[in-house]
């Protein structure tokens, strides 16, 4: 079953909907790169919540009008309006008082979200909108779709991912350096306005999928999972896109392949699996890079610090130093130096002697911020410069 | 009204209402400060995985082991949240975006995914609470708040509460100092002794009780709005703290009066025969109130700020 439905073999509503929560996924993905980089993720979720009332309204609307009150259209249009509205509202009340923007987002996606309650419970009273099935919206629901809803969602899907493919450049610039962007020419204000336009646009292509609790999710995670591979914010985006698109085909596709999956939360815990793989084992910024990186700088110092002691002639009783110098071969197991060690520790007493002068001298002072206690001086100096010094300090001492 | 009608059918939800506002209002005032405002949402989404797995755990739907599930899965978000942003370095926002929304997801499939069927458990009643349904049989008129028999057949729902705003009170009121001087000045704080870590610790999980001590009667969209609105206003209200913390309960009350009014008698008066959601009113009404001193209140500009920036 699974196999079937990730290759598009389960009927047209099923393929159509892997097929838009797929592209979703992408231009999602991509999107909230741009959103986690201006360091405004949560807005999204001040959008999303936004779009209930919408959604009310519109029913409400087309039925007082005697039209259907489930047409995806007219519903995802009322969704955009109120998304908008409550978008200005997080504007308005950031710029014109002295409440923060989380502030702000918590009291817009709160408040238009507990109308849009009000407006559901107005519609379930309402003779036409007793099988409303707008709680749909709520988590998703792709189940029982018509076919035109599901055309409707992979257009909508391709529609997003293109404005992003055509805006991707400015955005970049704009998310990564805002300052260098103004002075390239490029009206910022009116990108971020585009990237919210795109939220916005991904947020109501999103709703009958994944739901608008959920959407946020597909904004949120991939970028983040997508930040711990490389630090460039161009393939940030593109891996987040990535991700995106993975999590949306593979969740679309699990949550077709048996009952009682919900697409919506299928999805984001795909999502979720990518970042916490993501976080652990990504090189340079996951934890197990960190640990890894952690344990061999403690080896470095317990190095260090043992050849200093045997240079000195001082007894080493830690046990992990004794360890790794006999490991090294730089000490017999009972703690006396052999010839290698000794040569070893002399070298490096002789170095600390060599950093001394450096750290004293004037038109060393570059070279002496690099000192750390642990930075081998060749990779700072050069031969010649060595020479130097030692020329400096006299001629070489054997340690005892 | 007459009392016969107004103290089964209205007085205890009202009361429940006003009293879960009030409970999420005071710790949401900190947590405003502290730039923390999030962290009621947050948490409001998380209690849904927390009492589905509670409910998996017993098996049954009574409310010790519910609430349990909700503080713990609370408790669970935040750990996590802190471990995302230092292990990832990944700033707040975006910590809590992943975290909330993954355990919101886990908590749907599970619910999906169990029978819960069979017992009042689902994700409508998670979003909007029961308030309505928080009626009190027993009672027959103003007497019966005298009659000890009446009075064992109030909804738990309204102990849970009060119990819940007197926790929360009590802290507040113990480590005013301590908080005051940390939401304002950490450093400071740090060197006159407090330890600020454990204190914004302290802080998240009162908030949390308070959360789902309301969430179990008013569902997660007020609490989320109490926490953040009824706060927001009174900061625009006032520069002083205690004046801060005083209007933010002022208008905890009023948004749920006024909201519960509406919801109950509104319809009725435009010619509709039924109520729509309290909840969802409430919030309305506090996003009213929020709007109204963002319009008007005297303190609503950032001290300083260029009139038009």
């Amino acid at each position: 079953m699974l196999f079937e439905a990730l290759t598009f073999q389960l009927g047209y509503n099923a393929t159509l909907v892997t097929i838009g929560a797929t592209l979703l996924g992408v231009a999602a993905g991509i999107t909230g790169t741009f959103l986690f980089l201006r360091k405004r993720a949560l807005v999204s979720d001040a959008i999303s919540h936004a779009t209930l009332p919408g959604v009310g309204l519109a029913f409400i609307l087309m039925v007082l009008l005697g039209g259907d009150g489930r047409n995806l259209a007219g519903l995802l249009l009322g969704s955009a309006v109120s998304a908008g509205l409550g978008l200005l509202c997080v504007s308005w009340l950031t710029r014109a008082t002295r409440l923060g923007e989380d502030a702000a987002i918590g009291a817009v996606l709160s408040v238009f979200f507990g109308i849009g309650i009000v407006l559901l419970t107005v519609i379930q009273t309402m003779s036409s909108g007793r099988q409303a099935g707008l709680e749909g919206f709520l988590l998703g629901s792709t189940a029982g779709m018509l076919f035109s809803d599901a055309v409707l969602i992979a257009c909508g899907g391709a529609v997003v991912l293109a404005l992003v493919a055509w805006l991707q450049r400015p955005m970049i610039l704009v998310a990564f350096d805002p300052e260098y962007a103004a002075s390239a020419g490029v009206n910022t204000a009116r990108i971020d306005l585009a990237m919210m336009g795109l939220v916005l646009a991904v947020t109501v292509v999103g709703l009958k999928i994944v739901g608008l609790i959920l959407i946020i999710a597909l904004l949120i995670i991939p970028p983040v999972a997508a930040r711990f591979w490389t630090e460039r914010a161009g393939l940030v985006a593109l891996i987040a896109g990535g991700i995106g698109g993975v999590s949306g085909w593979l969740g679309a596709g699990i949550s077709a392949s048996a009952p009682d999956l919900p697409t919506g939360p299928i999805i984001v815990l795909v999502a979720f699996a990518v970042f916490a793989i993501s976080l652990l084992v990504s090189p340079g910024r996951g934890v197990l890079a960190a640990v890894l990186r952690y344990l061999a700088f403690q080896r470095r110092v317990h190095l260090r610090q043992g050849l200093l002691a045997l240079a000195q002639g001082q007894p080493i009783y830690e046990k992990m130093t004794l360890r790794l110098l006999q490991r090294a071969g730089l000490v017999r197991p009972d703690g006396v130096p052999t010839e290698a060690g000794r040569a070893r520790a002399s070298k490096a007493m002789r170095d600390e002697a060599r950093w001394d002068v450096v750290r004293r001298a004037e038109e060393w002072t570059g070279a002496a911020a690099l000192y750390d206690g642990l930075r081998e001086i060749e990779s700072v100096l050069t031969p010649d410069q060595i020479t130097e010094i030692d020329r400096m300090i006299g001629g070489p001492k054997v340690a005892t | 009204m007459s009392g016969t009608e107004f103290v089964p059918l209205s007085l205890t939800p009202l009361l429940i209402g006003v009293l879960s506002a009030m409970t999420c209002a005071l710790p949401g005032n900190f947590l405003l400060l502290r730039r923390q405002a999030l962290i009621g949402d947050a948490i409001s989404h998380v209690v849904l995985p927390g009492i589905v797995a509670a409910f998996l755990v017993t098996g049954v739907v009574t409310a010790l082991p519910m609430m349990f599930g909700a503080a713990g899965a609370a408790v669970v978000a935040v750990v996590l949240i802190e471990a995302v942003r230092r292990l990832g370095r990944i700033e707040p926002g975006a910590a809590m975006g992943v975290v909330f929304t993954a355990m919101f997801a886990a908590g749907v499939l599970l619910l999906e995914q169990s029978d819960t069927s069979a017992v009042h458990l689902d994700v409508d009643h998670a979003l909007y609470g029961n308030l309505e349904s928080l009626i009190w049989l027993d009672a027959t008129g103003w007497g019966s708040l005298l009659d000890l028999e009446a009075l064992a057949g109030l909804p738990p729902e309204l102990g849970r509460v009060a119990v819940a705003l007197v926790a929360v009170a009590l802290f507040v009121w113990v480590f005013w100092r301590a908080l005051k001087i940390s939401t304002f000045d950490e450093a400071f704080a740090a060197t006159m002794g407090v330890r600020v870590n454990l204190l914004g610790v302290a802080l998240v999980i009162v908030a949390a009780v308070a959360a789902v001590a309301a969430f179990d009667a008013v569902g997660s969209i007020l609490v989320i709005a109490m926490f953040i609105c009824p706060p927001a206003a009174a900061r625009l209200m006032t520069n002083r703290l205690e004046h801060q913390v005083a209007w933010s309960m002022v208008f905890a009350a009023l948004s749920a009066t006024l909201g519960y009014v509406f919801a109950g008698y509104g319809p009725l008066w435009f010619g509709a025969q039924d109520a729509v959601s309290a909840a969802g009113m409430i919030a309305a009404v506090s996003g009213a109130i929020l709007g109204l001193a963002a319009l008007f209140g005297p303190h609503r500009k950032r001290s300083g700020a260029p009139v038009d920036a």
